[in-house]
C-alpha cells in the first residue's frame, strides 16, 4: 500500500496539488496550517481524524460557503497513476464545499490510494451494484486531477471556474 | 467571394493562431500517448465498446431510459432538432426559468438550442470560458473542443473591454480568467436551469461522464436545481465500468492531457443540497436536495447514420479533435473553414453528411487529403479518411444518403466518367452536376492514369505546351488547376520502357527460372504511375540497388493503383484499377516473388485501401499481394538486416548530379521528411535506419503532411492553403542545422513540393544508394 501512496504523492504534486503525507496524530496542526481563512467543510467519514479538532467551520451555511476562501472535505479514492483525487458528491455538500472556493484541501488515507484508473473503475462498479442491491443506484463523484484550468483566454490559466488551489492531506497507516 | 479568397482571409485572420493551438494539442499527445503502455490496445477497447454499444444501441436506450426513470429523472428521445428544442422550452418554461446557464456541447449547438430559448426571452448564457467568449463575439466554434482558438489573447481582451467596458482595462489570461470567472459566477447562482452535454451514458445506470477543465460544468450541476443534459444517442455505453478506457484517452487524444482537471461521473438529479448563496441560515446539511433532472437524447440522422454501412463508424466519435489538431491542412484554416453547420475537422464530413446532408458536408470535404495522419491520432480507430472519401463519391454522384445504393455494387466505371483513349477525361464537355459524374477536375485527376500516358507518349512536347501561358490559362479555367504550380514533367520514355530495353521486365510469374545471382531472392518493382512517368529516376536507381544487393528484379505491366480516382471519390474507377493491380501481382506473388512499391501512396493503398474497396470477393489475392508487399527502403532494411546481404556493391554514381549529391549528402548530411501514409503504416524509420547504416548523418521533419497531397496543391481553391501548409516544412527544412543537408523525401507529392518551396532540389532517399552503373 506505502508504495501506491508514494507514487500518488509523486503524482499528485506533479499535477499541481501541494501535498502533506502526515500521521493521524498530526492532522489539527496540519489542517490549521495549511487552509486560507476562512475554512468551511464537511465532516470526514471513516477516518480517525475529525474538522471538530480544527478551527473549520464544519457543515457552513450556503453564505458561510460563498464566503470561504477554502473547502475541506473527504477524498474517497486517489488514482495514483494520475494524481486523481475522487470526489463525493453527496446530501452533505461535498460538492459544494470542493467547488465554490479558491482553496480545495482534500483529506485521505493511504488505504485510499489505487494504483491506476482501471482499478478505480473497478471499484466505482462495485460500489454501484452494492448500492444498486440496497436499493438505490445514484452514486456521483468527481475525478479531479490538479486544480481548475483553461486555456481559453489565450494561455493556459490555473484557476478557472473551479478551485486555483488544492492541497491534499494524506494520512499514514 | 471566391473559395480561395476566404481560404487566404481565414489564414490571414485567424490562422497564426489556431496553428500555434492546434500543434500545441497535438505535440502533447504525442508525448501523453507515449506513455501509456499499451496505446494500440487500449484504443481497441475503446472502439469494441462502441461497436457493441451502437450495434446494441435500441435496447441500451431502453435499458437507460429504465435507469433514469428509477433515478427519478426523465429521458426524451428526440427524433430531430426541433423536437429537441420543443422539449427543451417546455422543461423551462415549466420550471419558470429567467436563465439556464450551459456548459460547453456540440449537441446543443448542432440544435441550436440557444437561439430556441432566447426567442422565448430566456438569458442563456454559456460559462465555458472559449464558448463564452464566441457567444458575446457572436462567432461559431472554430474547433470541437477549443471553440475560441481562433482567437488570440489581445482579441479576447479587446472583445471584454468593448462589450464590459472594465477599468482599467483587462489584459493578462489571468485578468480575463478572473473577469469572466466573476461574470459567469453570478450567472451561474441565479439561474434556475443548468445545460450540460454529456460526453458518455451509462446505460445500466444512468451514470454519465462529463469531461472538463474549468469546472464551469461542475457548478453548472451543482448551482442550479434543474438540470438537462443533451447528447446524441450515441453517446449511450452499456455499464460505468466502460467508461475508464475513455477517461484515459479523451484528455491525451484531445488536448494532449493526461487527464482534464474533472471527470464528472454523475447519476442526476445529483445528491448535492440545492442552494440559495444568499441563505445565511441553513446548513448545507439541512437543505433539501429537490432536483429535476432532464436527459435529452439526439437522434437527427444517427439513427440513420447506423443502418449506413459506412457512415456508422462516425458514431463511435468521442468529439475529442484529435482528427482536426493532426490535420495539416486544419491547422492552417481552422474549423471556420474545414468545417460545417456544426462540426469541424476530418471527422465533420461524416457527421455533417449523417445530420446535414451530403450539400452541407461538399462545402469543405476537400480540405481532406487522405494523408491518414488523423487515422492513427482517432482514440476510437475510426478511418477518418475513408468516411471522407466515401463521402467524396457520394457527392460527385450526387446520391443522398438516405437513398444511398451499396457501395460497389451496382456502380460501373463509366457511370463515374471513367476515361478512355478517344476521351481521357471521361466526357470532358459533360456537365457533371446534371448526370451524377464527378466534376471536370475531379475527372482530370482521377484518370491520371490515362493523362500520363498520352503526357510520355507525347513528351518533351507536351511538356513545353502545357507550360504555355495560354494552356496554363484554359487549365485554370477548366480544371481548376492553378498556374503558379510547376506541372509534373512527364518523361519520353518511362520506368517500365527503360526497363523493358534493358531486359528486366521479361520476368514472367510463372517462370521457375531463378538468376544464378539472386539469392534466391526474385523481386517486382511495382511501376506506378509517377515513378513510370514522372520520377523516373527513383525507378531506375530502385532496380539498379535491389540488384546490387543480389535480388533478380522485374518491372511487369501492371496498371496504376487507383490513387488518383480513389482520391477524387471516383470509388468505382479506384475498386477497377485495384481488381486489376491484385490480378496483375498475385501470380507473381504467388510464385514467390516479393512486391516492392516505391510511391508510398499506392503502397498504402494496396496496405490500407483495397481491402475497403475490393470487399471480400479478392480478399485472399489481396491479402497475399498486401502481405507479399514492402516499400522500397523497407525492403532494402530487410535485405541488409533480416538478410545480412553486403551492401558494399551500392557505391559508384555515374552521372555528375548523383556524385554531387552524395557527395553532398557525406559531407553536410541529409533531412529527411517522410511521406503522410508512409508515416501511418509505421515505415518511416526503415528509410533512416538504411540511411544511418550507410553512413549518412540524418535528421528528420515532423510536419504531419508537405501540403501538396496529391492533386490538392495543383487546385486554384487550395493552392494559398498549401503553400501555407508547406511553408511549415520549409521551415524545418531550412532550420539552423538542417539547411545544409540534402532534402530526401519518399512521396512523389512531396517531392514536387520541397521542390517548389526549397531552392536545394530533393531526392528520394533510394537514390542516393543508387550503385547507377550506366545500365
Amino acid at each position: 500500500m506505502s508504495t501506491d501512496a508514494d507514487a500518488a504523492v509523486a503524482k499528485l504534486e506533479d499535477v499541481g496539488v501541494e501535498t502533506r503525507r502526515i500521521e493521524p496524530g498530526e492532522f489539527a496542526e496540519t489542517i490549521e496550517s495549511v487552509v486560507d481563512d476562512p475554512a468551511v467543510g464537511v465532516e470526514l467519514e471513516e477516518l480517525a481524524v475529525s474538522l471538530a479538532d480544527t478551527a473549520v467551520d464544519v457543515d457552513p451555511t450556503p453564505a458561510a460557503l460563498k464566503a470561504a476562501a477554502t473547502g475541506v472535505t473527504r477524498a474517497s479514492l486517489c488514482v495514483a497513476d494520475y494524481g486523481t483525487l475522487v470526489l463525493p458528491d453527496d446530501d452533505r455538500g461535498s460538492e459544494l464545499v470542493s467547488l465554490f472556493v479558491d482553496h480545495h484541501v482534500a483529506v485521505l488515507r493511504d488505504s485510499d490510494v489505487v494504483a491506476d484508473m482501471e482499478t478505480a473503475f473497478e471499484r466505482f462498479d462495485g460500489d454501484l451494484r452494492e448500492a444498486m442491491r440496497d436499493g438505490e443506484s445514484r452514486t456521483s463523484r468527481i475525478l479531479a486531477t490538479g486544480p481548475s484550468a483553461t486555456a481559453d483566454m489565450g494561455e493556459l490559466v490555473i484557476g478557472a471556474h473551479g478551485p486555483e488551489r488544492v492541497t491534499a492531506v494524506v494520512l499514514e497507516e | 467571394m471566391a473559395k480561395s479568397d476566404e481560404y487566404e482571409r481565414l489564414m490571414r485572420t485567424e490562422g497564426a493562431t489556431i496553428r500555434e493551438n492546434t500543434q500545441g494539442f497535438n505535440e502533447g499527445r504525442y508525448e501523453s500517448v507515449a506513455k501509456l503502455e499499451d496505446y494500440e490496445a487500449l484504443k481497441d477497447e475503446a472502439r469494441a465498446i462502441k461497436e457493441d454499444a451502437i450495434e446494441r444501441l435500441p435496447e441500451l436506450i431502453e435499458e437507460l431510459r429504465e435507469a433514469v426513470e428509477a433515478n427519478g429523472g426523465t429521458l426524451y428521445v428526440a427524433t430531430d432538432a426541433a423536437d429537441a428544442n420543443e422539449y427543451i422550452r417546455e422543461v423551462v418554461a415549466e420550471r419558470e426559468a429567467e436563465r439556464v446557464v450551459k456548459s460547453k456541447s456540440m449537441t446543443t449547438e448542432e440544435i441550436e438550442v440557444n437561439e430556441a430559448l432566447e426567442r422565448d426571452g430566456v438569458d442563456v448564457v454559456e460559462t465555458d470560458l472559449g464558448e463564452w467568449v464566441i457567444q458575446l463575439a457572436d462567432e461559431s466554434p472554430s474547433h470541437i473542443v477549443g471553440p475560441a482558438i481562433h482567437k488570440s489573447r489581445d482579441e479576447i481582451a479587446d472583445l471584454l473591454n468593448e462589450r464590459f467596458d472594465p477599468d482599467p482595462p483587462l489584459e493578462t489570461a489571468e485578468e480575463l480568467t478572473q473577469f469572466a470567472r466573476e461574470q459567469l459566477g453570478e450567472s451561474i447562482e441565479s439561474a434556475e436551469v443548468g445545460m450540460t452535454g454529456a460526453n458518455f451514458v451509462a446505460a445500466e445506470s444512468g451514470t454519465m461522464a462529463l469531461v472538463t477543465s474549468e469546472g464551469n460544468a461542475r457548478k453548472t450541476v451543482a448551482a442550479t436545481d434543474t438540470h438537462i443534459a443533451v447528447a446524441g444517442v450515441e453517446k449511450v455505453v452499456p455499464s460505468v465500468e466502460d467508461l475508464a478506457a475513455f477517461v484515459e484517452l479523451i484528455g491525451r487524444s484531445g488536448t494532449g492531457q493526461d487527464i482534464t482537471s474533472y471527470v464528472s461521473l454523475l447519476t442526476p438529479p445529483v445528491d448535492s443540497p440545492v442552494v440559495d448563496f444568499a441563505d445565511d441560515e441553513t446548513s448545507l446539511s439541512e437543505l433539501g436536495e429537490e432536483r429535476d433532472f432532464h436527459l435529452v437524447l439526439i437522434d437527427n440522422g444517427r439513427l440513420a447514420m447506423r443502418d449506413d454501412d459506412q457512415l456508422r463508424e462516425t458514431l463511435y466519435c468521442i468529439r475529442c479533435g484529435a482528427c482536426s489538431n493532426s490535420c495539416a491542412n486544419f491547422q492552417s484554416v481552422g474549423g471556420h473553414g474545414f468545417g460545417g453547420e456544426t462540426y469541424s475537422g476530418g471527422i465533420a464530413t461524416g457527421w455533417e453528411a449523417g445530420v446535414e446532408g451530403l450539400d452541407t458536408a461538399a462545402e469543405f470535404n476537400d480540405f481532406c487529403t487522405g494523408c491518414t495522419r488523423c487515422a492513427p491520432a482517432c482514440p476510437v480507430k475510426i478511418d477518418i479518411p475513408w468516411i471522407n472519401t466515401v463521402v467524396r463519391d457520394r457527392i460527385n454522384r450526387g446520391a443522398d444518403p438516405g437513398k444511398f445504393d451499396p457501395l460497389v455494387d451496382g456502380l460501373t466505371p463509366d457511370a463515374e466518367g471513367a476515361s478512355t483513349d478517344d476521351d481521357p477525361l471521361g466526357g470532358a464537355t459533360a456537365d457533371a452536376e446534371s448526370d451524377g459524374r464527378p466534376p471536370l477536375d475531379k475527372r482530370f485527376f482521377g484518370n491520371f492514369e490515362r493523362i500520363a500516358g498520352l503526357g510520355s507518349a507525347t513528351a518533351p512536347v507536351s511538356n513545353w505546351l502545357a507550360d504555355l501561358g495560354p494552356s496554363r490559362w484554359l487549365m485554370e479555367r477548366a480544371l481548376g488547376i492553378d498556374r503558379r504550380r510547376d506541372l509534373p514533367e512527364f518523361r519520353r520514355e518511362t520506368f517500365r520502357e527503360w526497363a523493358a530495353d534493358r531486359g528486366s521486365a521479361s520476368g514472367t510469374a510463372t517462370s521457375n527460372a531463378t538468376a544464378e545471382n539472386s539469392d534466391g531472392r526474385r523481386v517486382v518493382v511495382y511501376p506506378d504511375l509517377y515513378t513510370n512517368h514522372v520520377q523516373v529516376d527513383r525507378g531506375k536507381a530502385t532496380v539498379r540497388v535491389l540488384e546490387a544487393l543480389g535480388c533478380e528484379v522485374v518491372v511487369p505491366d501492371v496498371r496504376a493503383s487507383g490513387r488518383a480516382p480513389f482520391s477524387q471519390g471516383m470509388l468505382a474507377t479506384a475498386t477497377d484499377h485495384a481488381g486489376d493491380v491484385v490480378a496483375g501481382l498475385e501470380p507473381y506473388v504467388a510464385s514467390g516473388y516479393d512486391v516492392v512499391v516505391i510511391e508510398p501512396s499506392d503502397l498504402a493503398m494496396i496496405d490500407r485501401e483495397y481491402e475497403k474497396i475490393l470487399g471480400d470477393e479478392h480478399r485472399d489475392a489481396l491479402d497475399a499481394v498486401a502481405d507479399g508487399s514492402y516499400e522500397a527502403m523497407e525492403y532494402v532494411y530487410g535485405l541488409l538486416e533480416q538478410d545480412g546481404r553486403d551492401p558494399s556493391g551500392l557505391v559508384g554514381a555515374a552521372a555528375d548530379d548523383a556524385i554531387e549529391r552524395r557527395d553532398a549528402a557525406a559531407e553536410a548530411g541529409v533531412v529527411y521528411h517522410s511521406h503522410c501514409q508512409q508515416r501511418t503504416l509505421g515505415l518511416e524509420g526503415y528509410t533512416v535506419a538504411v540511411l544511418e547504416r550507410l553512413g549518412y548523418d540524418v535528421t528528420t521533419t515532423d510536419v504531419e503532411c508537405c501540403g501538396m497531397a496529391g492533386s490538392f496543391g495543383y487546385k486554384a481553391d487550395y493552392y494559398e492553403v498549401s503553400m501555407d501548409v508547406g511553408a511549415q516544412l520549409r521551415e524545418q527544412l531550412d532550420a539552423a542545422g538542417n539547411a545544409d543537408r540534402v532534402p530526401l523525401a519518399s512521396g512523389t507529392s512531396c517531392l514536387e513540393q520541397i521542390d517548389a518551396l526549397l531552392s536545394r532540389s530533393p531526392a528520394h532517399p533510394i537514390e542516393l544508394l543508387d550503385p547507377d552503373s550506366g545500365s
